[in-house]
This record gives structure tokens, sequence and C-alpha cells, in this order.
């Protein structure tokens, strides 16, 4: 309180999603047995080429310049691993300019799954192996270990709190919502009821302004302007002091296309921020060493940032779903006992939660959005395509296992001592990313 | 002796049983000497009979003096109408659901098209200073009405260029057809009716459809019924008199079958449901029966093979009950997919809810595949040795999968006996059937 009475500041951080999932192709009743590829690859590098030249580089490159303009300006990256490894194979440059701006300093990413799964509902160990590998591919690419998380799409209770504050991060982000605020503001710092663990909580109002309004004519606000949006933070009451605004970094040139004017706004806003005397941006670590936490938040229910229920419901509100997923998830023993590390590979980016938000059968608003990312026809399309996959899968694991005892059976005509063949499979377990193709 | 006769589809484009029925009674009956004339809405190259002469409605030149009426009043119903020199496209929304076939709401792709390989085209008009010819869909499209009655305008003419003894129309789309055919040459008209609008959708079909199969029956000189089930229908339902109608089961062609296992090896054991996926073929049934069966045998896999209004919520009933990793959903199957889900199948399930024949149980069959179906279904009448149980009970339904699962000789027992009721339900029996009815109506 007192740091805060004499700055006097209300500091702002502004955090981007990135993220592409590894889309799946068409995989019909008659392909399941015959050895034919889950992903589209051709279709994600498509998606991802595109959205790289209307996206990620116009919007990279802006920011370069306003950094070197403004040094004052401060910006958080959440890149889900799926996303990192086609920016790494479709879009080389795209990275490039990622690499360049965690190179200003001005920049700090955050940690979360590498698949951009669901894992933490299952299993902590699996939880916790992809934000290894996520935060491995973070420091790999950008030199950096993250110290906040930022679980797939904002979904948090308080026991994914522990879960994160167990694998020593200082903050996780979710968003703020009525529902666990209980009349209390999301512009401020708050902290996990048992953990000394940090909680941002995004301002999805003015973060939805900006995503959703932006071009909603109907709006009572529109147009937005840079002025406008910067005056709305600036008069907040004095005790909010950190305003956190989440984006899907697609809004900028992909979901909103460049003719929409939504980089000028961008540009004018972090412009006008900078220049403003009450505000300051700053990155999520900053933010941990600046101010104390207000108060607790309990989240004894899980929410996330998705659809009108802001819950899990986008990813596992009907049956389709829910049974999609515990057959998955059945798998994860069988997986892991073949060690294969190519079938651990695909059975993980089986996971993203793309698949299940495509399944989802909601109405009204909410179905609008699910269509806009659908590559499907129709949830059950989706559906019926990702469960031929997973049948697939279960026959793929089946042949190892078989061939597995056959090759027991052969390495012990060879005589190879106990020792011999603990050691071989426990090498052939080890995770190794990097040597895969994808 | 020479037959006029009226279809709506016919092999290789068939979405149904129709098609199938069509072309394994013309071929018998060509080969009994009888001469046919088979008129269908849209014919291509691709279709071909032995012996049987293939007319094409879409190339039929009506005079466009007597379509002036039929002209306007199509306009006056059209929603939209784009005229392209001389080619005009009718667009009717009729919301008419006759088979609750896959492409019925074809207006938007919706999931009952899911993998569905039946070409969607459009009804056109083609029209010059004196002539006019209708390009039929020939499919189950939101124009189907329309096309149902210009297809009546067309056999007039086609009545009226071509000389034959006897009419003969199968199924309501074609009755109309066979009316106007029967105006213009005074020949006795037989309509064969392969289903009724009561066995699609019971007491809540569409009215128009009964109301034209009602008139067809009527008009009628001799109503065929492919089964006893479906007779007491006509009767009942259509108030028919029981003397003007005879049963004539239907027949099932002899197939070389693949041998050995050429689909997914997902399971050591399938069972399996092939069929529109409509109230008529009692879906539902066959989930229920599966979640009772995987408790018993939790290794067994369900294949539903079709495609149909109620896809979707069969997804959902299976994802409820969690079995989706035991059963597959393939969609609508060509002819070939079909042979290959019997190499693969170990029992054949079909649960119908009121079945006029059913010709995939005898299919089945012939590919060696012991079979359970509905005793609400004609097929019954002729499969002694299938299993028979009521579609509704799902105990016995999901018991007898078990015990044809369990025991090996019941199920070899009843692969062989399907064999034999296979071989003595032939085309050529229901064609000399049909033979002595021609002769007996034209006497």
């Amino acid at each position: 309180m007192s740091l805060q009475r004499k700055t006097n500041k209300r500091y702002l951080n502004l955090y981007f999603q990135v993220h592409q999932p590894r889309r799946l192709g068409q995989f019909n009743f008659f392909d399941i047995g015959t050895g034919r590829d889950y992903f589209d690859d051709g279709l994600n590098q498509i998606i991802m080429r595109r959205v790289a030249k209307d996206c990620y580089q116009p919007a990279n490159l802006l920011l370069l310049k306003l950094i070197h303009k403004h040094p004052g300006i401060r910006v958080t990256f959440s890149i889900s691993g799926s996303a990192l490894k086609q920016l790494e194979v479709f879009a080389p440059a795209a990275l490039e300019s990622f690499q360049m701006l965690a190179a200003t300093g001005a920049v700090e990413f955050l940690s979360e799954t590498y698949y951009h799964s669901l894992s933490f509902l299952h299993s902590q160990k699996e939880f916790y192996a992809q934000i290894k590998m996520h935060d491995d591919k973070i420091y790999k690419h950008f030199g950096v270990r993250p110290t906040v998380f930022r679980n797939t799409e904002l979904i948090y209770n308080d026991e994914i709190g522990m879960m994160i504050k167990g694998f020593g991060f200082k903050g996780i982000f979710t968003d703020g919502i009525e529902r666990i605020l209980h009349g209390r503001s999301p512009n401020r710092l708050y902290q996990h009821p048992d953990k000394n663990l940090n909680i941002f909580l995004r301002n999805y109002r003015l973060s939805d302004d900006i995503a959703f309004r932006f071009m909603q004519k109907k709006w009572n606000d529109w147009p937005l302007t840079p002025t406008k949006f910067v005056a709305w933070l600036a008069a907040m009451q004095p005790t909010e002091n950190l305003v956190t605004l989440g984006l899907d970094y697609e809004t900028f040139g992909e979901h909103l296309k460049a003719s929409t004017g939504i980089f000028q706004f961008l540009e004018g806003m972090l412009t006008k921020v900078t220049k403003h005397k009450k505000l300051e941006m700053v990155t999520p670590s900053q933010v941990i060493s600046l101010i104390k936490p207000a108060g607790v938040i309990d989240v004894p229910e899980s929410i996330s940032w998705a659809d009108e229920g802001r819950d899990l419901s986008a990813w596992l509100g009907n049956d389709m779903q829910r049974d999609a997923l515990e057959t998955l998830n059945r798998m994860e023993l069988k997986i892991k006992e073949t060690g294969d590390q190519r079938l651990l590979h695909i059975w993980r980016y089986l996971q993203t939660s793309d698949h299940f938000y495509y399944m989802a059968t909601k109405e009204g608003d909410d179905r609008g959005i699910h269509d806009y990312f659908s590559p499907y026809a129709s949830p059950y399309e989706a559906f019926m395509n990702y469960m031929n996959v997973l049948s697939d899968l279960a026959l793929q694991i089946e042949n190892r296992e078989r061939d597995q005892i056959h090759s027991e059976h052969a390495a012990n005509t060879e005589f190879l001592s106990p020792d011999a063949l603990k050691k071989l499979c426990t090498d052939q377990s080890k995770w190794k990313p990097e040597t895969l193709t994808f | 002796m020479k037959v006029l006769m009226f279809g709506w589809e016919f092999p290789p484009h068939i979405s149904g049983g129709l098609g199938t029925a069509c072309h394994g009674l013309t071929k018998s009956l060509a080969e009994e000497d009888t001469q046919i004339l088979f008129v269908i809405p849209k014919a291509d190259s691709e279709i071909t009979a032995h012996r049987v002469k293939i007319i094409n409605a879409s190339s039929i030149l009506i005079p466009v003096q007597e379509d002036r009426n039929q002209l306007s009043e199509a306009q006056s119903k059209s929603e939209a109408t784009n005229i392209i020199s001389n080619v005009e496209t009718i667009v009717i929304g009729s919301g008419l659901r006759p088979y609750n076939s896959p492409d019925v709401l074809s207006q938007e792709p919706s999931i009952s098209q899911w993998n569905y390989q039946f070409p969607l085209s459009s009804f056109v008009k083609v029209k010059n200073e004196t002539r006019v010819r209708y390009q039929f869909s020939g499919g189950y499209g939101p124009t189907l009405m329309d096309e149902v009655e210009k297809y009546a305008k067309v056999a007039e003419e086609i009545a009226g260029q071509n000389t034959f003894d006897i009419i003969h129309a199968h199924d309501w789309l074609t009755y109309s057809a066979g009316i106007a055919a029967k105006e213009v040459s005074r020949k006795p008209l037989i309509v064969h009716v392969h289903a009724t609008e009561i066995d699609r959708a019971g007491e809540n079909g569409d009215p128009r459809v009964y109301k034209m199969e009602r008139e067809g029956m009527e008009a009628a000189d001799r109503v065929v019924a492919v089964s006893q089930w479906t007779k007491n229908i006509i009767t009942s339902k259509y108030g028919i008199e029981e003397s003007k109608i005879a049963v004539v089961h239907n027949g099932v062609e002899p197939k070389e079958m693949m041998k050995g296992i050429v689909v997914p090896p997902i399971g050591k054991r399938i069972v399996t449901f092939l069929g529109r996926i409509t109230h008529q073929k009692g879906p539902q049934y066959f989930i229920d029966a599966a979640e009772k069966v995987l408790q018993k045998f939790p290794d067994i896999h369900f294949v539903m093979a079709g495609s149909g209004d109620l896809l979707a919520k069969m997804i959902e009933r299976v994802a409820q009950l969690r079995i989706s990793s035991r059963f597959h959903f393939t969609g609508f199957l060509k002819s070939d997919q079909v042979d290959k889900i019997w190499t693969v199948t170990n029992v054949y399930v079909m649960p119908s809810v009121s079945e006029p024949f059913g010709i995939s149980p005898l299919e089945a069959a012939r590919a060696g595949v012991p079979v359970i179906i509905s005793k609400q279904s004609g097929v019954a009448e002729v499969m002694r040795h299938a299993v028979q149980v009521d579609f509704w009970d799902i105990e016995a339904l999901a018991s007898t999968i078990c015990n044809l699962l369990k025991y090996e000789s019941l199920s070899k027992t009843l692969i062989h006996k399907g064999d034999e009721a296979v071989r003595g339900i032939t085309w050529s029996k229901a064609a000399t059937t049909i033979n002595s009815i021609y002769h007996e109506l034209t006497a």
C-alpha cells in the first residue's frame, strides 16, 4: 500500500495469446488402420503462413518500432508450443520477429502447456511434463525461463493454483469475472487462498472492447479510439492499480483485418499510454516486485475466458466432448508403456483443447465463435473425425504392444541381460522433442 | 408383353432399396422375354441395363403449347427463378421429407449429409420457342414435389409416343406418372408399393405424400405389395380392398463376395447396423442394445453405417452412454464400401420399426453374416431362419447379440441357413409372379 500511495501509478499489463492448433485432416472410417496421417499439415501451413503475414509479422514489426520510439512499452506473450513449432516450420521469419521482440527486454513470455491442452484435469504428471516441454522451447528460442503461468484459455481453479505454485511459478493468469470477484475490482493483484501465488485477473470488459466490440457499430461507444480507451484506463478508482488486458494476438490483422484500422488503434493506444503520467506499462514479473496482492481470490469451480459461461463448457459442455476426452485419457498408460515417442507426441497433440472446442453444440453467440474457428461443417463431423483418429491410434498402440512382445522375445534369444533390456527401455522413454520431425 | 415402367432411381445412382429392387426385378423380367421401357427422371451413361430400354425423362421434349399452364403455375410457386439463355432453374422450397433421405435438407450442408456421395444437382427447365424439357435432379431434394408433378407431365408425353401393354409404377414418386400414362393409353396400371408413408413416419407423415399414395393405389388395377406386412398397412391405413393386392416378395441377386478382411480391423468382433439413420430404421434400439452387450463383452465394436436425419441425435446418445470408443459412425456408404463392411461384420442387426421388406438382411446373409431382424419387417416372412425380435425389446436384442457372439455353433448355423434362404429368394421368382399378373390384367 505504501509503495502504491507513493507512486500513485496505475500499472498496465498487456498480454497477447498466440496459439495455432495442429488441425486434423479428414479421417474417415475406412482410413482407420491404413497408416494415413492424422494431421492436415498442408492446411496448417496455409493458415500459419496467412496469419504470420497478416498478423504476427506486421504486429511484431509495429511493436518493435513503438518500443524503439517509446521505451516505456511493455508487452507479454503467451505462445503455445504447437504455435511455436508451426512458426519454426512454416513461418521462420515470423519467429525471428518474436525473437527480436524478446531481445528488446521489453517483452515477457508466459508459461503454459506445450500442447495447449486440458491435461491439468487428468494427470498432474502429464500437466507438468507439457509445461516443462513448453518452457524448454521458450528457453531455446528466447533465452528466458517463464516465471508466471497462463493455463489453456485462462482455465483456473484453486487446485490448479496449488499445482502451479508447486511447480515453482510466482503467478498465474485468469479471467476477472464477477463470479469470483464478489463485487471487488478486477483491476488489482490478488492471491491464492492457501499459497503465495499471485493471481492476475484479466479485465475482460476492456479486453473485449477491443477484441469483440471494435467493429460493432451498434455499440454505444463505437467507434473506439485510442483517446477514449486511454481515458477509461485513467479514470478508475485510485485503488485500482493494475489493469490486465488479454487478447488473442490474432485480433490484430486476422480476426480484425488491417483495413479495420486495428493496427492504428494499437499504435495510438500504446503511444498515448506511455505518454500518460498516471499509467505505466509493466510485465507480470515486474508487477510481482512492485505491488502486493490486495486480497485473496477463491475459485472452487473452474473458470475460463471462453463463451458466455466462462467455464469448461466450451470443451466439456456435451457428452461427445466428455466421451472423446475420456477415451483419449484412458490411453495414457498404454501409450507410455509402448515407450514410442512418436505415438506419445501424437497422443499429446490430440489433447489440444481446440479439438474439443470444435465439438461444442452451443447455440446463440457462442455458436458463432465456435463456428468461426472450426474447420468442420458441424460438431458431429468434428467428433466422428476425432473418434476415427482415436480408433486408429488405439490400433497403433496394439500393434506396438505386439511388436514389443516380439522384439523382447528376439532380444532374449540374443541373450541381452535384464539390465541391458531395462536400460534400452528407459533410454527410449526419454523425451527428445527436437529429434522429432514435427 | 411390353411394359412401360416408371422408377425414380436406378443403379449405380441409388440412395436406398428402391433402385436395387427396380434393377433386380427388371433384369429378371427381361430374362423371361418381357420387354421393358424403364423411365427414370435422370439417366446418364453410367446407367445401363441388359435388354431393358432406359428412357431418360430429362431428355423428353414436350410441346410448349401444353406446358403454358404448367409454366405459369411453376413460376408462381417458385421462390427463385433464374433464366440463363434458355435454361431455367426452378428452386422450390417444399420442405418435404419423403424418405428422410440424407439430401432432403440440402439447402445447406448438414450433418445428415456427412460423407454422403449421392450427387446433388438442380432441377432445370430448358425451353425454346416450341418445346420444353425438364432436366430432373432425380434426387430427393427440396424441388421433389415439383419434380414429381413434372415427371407425370413427361410421362403423359412418353405414353403417347410409345406402344405398350401395361404400366407399372414403383413407389409414390411415380404413381402420378402411372396415372397420367393410364389416362392417355387406357392400359392397365400396376402400382408397386416398396414403402409407405406410414412406414417412414408412422402417423406423422406428410399428408401430400399419403394422398398421392392413396390416389395411386385407388387408380391402380392391381397393387403389388412387397410383403404381407405392407399389404396389411395398405388395407388398414389406405382402405384398399384386399382382393386388389398381390404380395410379391423382393429377391436378392447373387453376387461374388469379397474374400478376406479389407476394412480397418477396429476390433476382433463387430456388430453392424446398416441403413438410413431415420425413425423407421430404429437406430436407437441398436444403440441401447449395444450398451447392454458391452457390459458383457467390453471388447465388441459396433458400426452404424449410413446417414439420415437422426444421425446427430444418435451420436449424442452414444456419447452420453460413454461408448464412443466402441461405437463407430461411418456416414453414408457406397456399395463397394458396404461389401467391405460385411467382411468384418460378425452380426448384422436390422431393428426397423416398420420395414416393408428390407433387402439389407438378405445382402448380409449373402455375404455370410448372421442376421437379427425385427418382427416388424417384411423380410421376416421369407427369412425363417434369421433370429427375429420385436424392435422395442432391447433386452431380447442384446441377449441375442450376446448369444451369437458367444456360441459359434449358433452363428455358424445361422450363416448356413441364411445362405440357403438367400438362394431361394430370387428375383426370378418375383418376376414370374409379376409376369402372371401382367398376363392376367391384359388378357
